[in-house]
């Protein structure tokens, strides 16, 4: 008796190794097509305020400079109203990878965590995300700039 | 950012031929970028924010390899949008630091063109923290 649901335990476990091989793969090629329209379709408004600052005559810097602190400020919003998550569920990497999912992922985690306090709760946790982000940005940029200057010269 | 200085002359043919042709490829080459980072997720299995992190420093390497600021030129906000962008601000100010300074220019240049969007993120995020509350 004691053998038997030993047994059965054995083969629920081994059921379950295997459901867990099949199960969790995620639609790949839908995945990749929706983060290309969502991540375009980001890019696409940022080109209309290039052209926008630029017809506002600013020249091309100034105006890509502007343009990223609009997305910025529009990431933030969205996130603060709830309606970036949605985006984020539905374009995945496309989502996150423009300047729009940095402002998510600032505000996101700063969201959720004020209820610990003004300092350890939502500045600490603007970034949780971003800190990362810029930490790696900034080594991978002084060993890039360093290589570049060794080999190519200034 | 000296990839202004090359300029969009009004005849240089050599630029991005059209105002229409530059949305196109805006378009494609953010969403390619976007795409890219998908398959990281999916295929590669690296997680979201790493992801992110991998972004920032294939921009900063490009940069470095000196094909970034022909890609901003081409393709516009599809370069200037993603991730990879702040990658290649860092960079770039790391290297005109170097130009201007040396090994402390390069300290201070790298910050300077991210700068104004590491503020405008910090401000925009505290405030936006601060006014909105989570839905679940």
């Amino acid at each position: 008796m004691a053998d038997a649901q030993q047994q059965q335990r054995w083969a629920q476990k081994e059921y379950a190794a295997l459901a867990a091989q099949f199960h969790p793969r995620p639609p790949i090629w839908p995945n990749v097509c929706r983060a290309f329209l969502v991540g375009g379709g980001i890019s696409l408004l940022g080109q209309g305020l290039i052209t926008l600052f630029q017809a506002l005559g600013l020249d091309i810097t100034g105006a890509m400079t502007r343009t990223s602190l609009a997305l910025l400020a529009v990431g933030a919003l969205l996130t603060g109203l709830g309606v970036y998550d949605e985006v984020g569920r539905f374009g995945g990497a496309g989502a996150a990878i423009p300047i729009t999912g940095f402002a998510n992922s600032i505000v996101a985690p700063a969201m959720e965590y004020r209820t610990e306090g003004l300092v350890f709760g939502l500045s600490a946790r603007l970034f949780s995300i971003a800190g990362p982000v810029i930490t790696f940005g900034i080594l991978g940029a002084v060993v890039a700039a360093a290589l570049r200057w060794a080999i190519v010269g200034p | 950012m000296s990839f202004a200085e090359g300029g969009r002359g009004k005849g240089d043919r050599s630029g991005p031929p059209s105002r229409t042709m530059t949305y196109l490829w805006a378009f494609l080459v953010g969403g390619l970028i976007c795409a890219a980072g998908q398959l990281l997720i999916d295929v590669a299995h690296i997680p979201p924010a790493h992801t992110m992190v991998v972004m920032v420093c294939a921009g900063a390497v490009l940069t470095g390899l000196g094909l970034y600021e022909p890609l901003l030129r081409f393709a516009g906000a599809g370069a200037s949008v993603p991730l990879t962008n702040f990658g290649f601000v860092l960079t770039k100010g790391a290297l005109s630091g170097l130009a201007k300074g040396g090994w402390v220019g390069m300290l201070s240049g790298i910050l300077e063109l991210s700068g104004t969007v590491l503020a405008a993120a910090v401000l925009f995020g505290f405030a936006a923290a601060l006014v909105f509350r989570p839905r679940s």
